[in-house]
């Protein structure tokens, strides 16, 4: 009969204990907005800020109180997102939240950069821009050591070829990686406009081509091509205003370092 | 006085949890990827350990008045995952604040081995309270030692360019298994200082 002590002691230790949490639970109940509740549920969970907030519960706990929250600002969730939260709280979705997307402005893979020195030090970006850029001639360009990577939460950032690379159909432009990044190569744009320089060198035209075989030269052909004044070279490259970009892709073809990239229409979500 | 010390020393670092006696494998492999997670975590772990044992140490005098010695483990188990949400429950009606930092990782640790290891190990070593307060202690900063240091190495190993077939856990069990190794050249350290 020894076993019944024990089931006994078991059975006795388990209530008290569920007793007590039971009590607990009645009086130290934090009241939630039940709205709120419903809110979280619909959001993905992947806590990236892309809203403004701290987080998923915080987002949640905003549009459940206060209406003048927009429903749409989940970047990662999109319009599914924006209608369930519509629905769970009897609002108007509204326009669909533009789906951003980030991407590198630099194209300077091994085969292409020139290195002037060797780099043994930590394999940080941050640290490495701040003193030899990894070795790398060019001093505007990508480091490649990953910081993005680490900070991508959706594992859309890699690096190929010792250049940071944005898997756009992964992306949800929630912008960690451009915070991230200490050479600010990494911008946020709207996935609808397709065309952008791979480039943010700095220096002169024949300086970049010493230093870069995928460096812009601010030769201009590009601004000439554009039918529609979307390109300006500025600090010597060029820069593409996606306001008034037409994404047909024609400076791309006859940019000489073939830098100007086109991201072919299917991939724009 | 030195013996507590020699305690507080012992469970840090010659009989330092996760990488001598290999208990709490799960956050020290799953949590280490950031440091500021590690410590949240480690801060999580010292907590639970120290409450866990102040509540087990009385509970097993009651267990061995009643010469039910043997039902040790799971009235443990019970006892402290029970605790660790009654805490939570309190944390968050109480200390807000307190309860977003350690919150997430609370529920991780209600069961975890590396607690319930030393509430066991305090009563097989015959210690007093105060014993294994101090033994507690010293397990909880052991275990923020070993997860503060790995998740150092595992920047650095994530950051390193090496064979894609040992990219991830494999490169993270070696060097686990590296920095586990370091620390067996703790032993006798403290008896050889103490002792």
């Amino acid at each position: 009969m020894e076993f019944v002590y024990s089931l006994l002691l078991l059975g006795a230790v388990a209530l008290v204990a569920g007793i007590i949490l039971t009590i607990a639970a009645k009086f130290m109940a934090v009241p939630v907005d039940p709205n709120q509740i419903k809110v979280r549920e619909c959001l993905p969970g992947a806590n990236c800020g892309a809203c403004g907030f701290a987080g998923c519960d915080d987002y949640a706990g905003a549009v459940a109180a206060d209406p003048s929250v927009p429903v749409n600002a989940c970047v990662p969730g999109g319009a599914a997102v924006a209608e369930a939260i519509a629905a769970a709280l009897g609002r108007e979705a509204g326009d669909e939240a533009d789906p951003l997307v980030a991407r590198v402005a630099c194209r300077g893979t091994c085969d292409k950069k020139k290195k002037v020195s060797a780099y043994t030090g930590f394999r940080s970006c941050k640290m490495a821009a701040q003193t030899t850029k990894a070795g790398n001639a060019c001093q505007f360009g990508c480091i490649g050591f990953g910081d993005c990577v680490a900070a991508c939460k959706f594992g859309a950032m890699d690096i190929i070829d010792g250049v940071a690379v944005v898997n756009r159909s992964k992306c949800v432009g929630c912008g960690a990686c451009a915070n991230a990044c200490p050479q600010n190569l990494i911008t946020i744009a709207k996935a609808s406009s397709r065309v952008f320089v791979g480039c943010s060198s700095e220096d002169k035209g024949a300086d970049t081509r010493k230093v870069c075989e995928a460096g812009c030269i601010a030769c201009g052909k590009c601004v000439k091509t554009c039918k529609f004044d979307a390109i300006s070279i500025v600090d010597n490259h060029a820069v593409i205003d996606p306001e008034k970009c037409k994404n047909c892709g024609m400076c791309a073809k006859e940019c000489p370092m073939h830098i100007i990239q086109v991201v072919p229409r299917n991939f724009t979500k | 006085m030195t013996e507590m010390v020699t305690i507080l020393l012992a469970a840090i670092l010659t009989n330092n949890f996760v990488l001598v006696q290999f208990l709490g494998i799960c956050p020290f492999l799953g949590v280490s990827k950031k440091l500021d997670s590690a410590f949240g975590m480690s801060c999580a772990v010292i907590f639970v350990m120290l409450l866990a044992t102040a509540a087990t140490w009385p509970i097993q005098q009651l267990l061995d008045n009643f010469g039910l010695g043997y039902m040790q483990t799971i009235v443990f188990i019970l006892v402290i995952a029970s605790l660790v949400q009654l805490v939570e429950i309190a944390l968050k009606k109480y200390i807000p604040a307190l309860h977003k930092s350690l919150g997430v990782f609370l529920p991780l640790i209600t069961t975890n081995c590396a607690v319930l290891g030393v509430c066991v190990m305090n009563i097989d070593e015959a210690y007093g309270f105060g014993q294994s307060m101090i033994n507690s202690l010293g397990a909880g900063l052991g275990f923020m030692l070993a997860m503060i240091i790995f998740a150092g190495v595992r920047q650095r190993t994530e950051n390193n360019n090496y064979l894609q077939c040992f990219k991830g856990i494999p490169a993270t069990l070696i060097a686990a298994s590296i920095v586990s190794l370091s620390f067996m050249g703790f032993s006798g350290v403290i008896e050889g200082i103490f002792g």
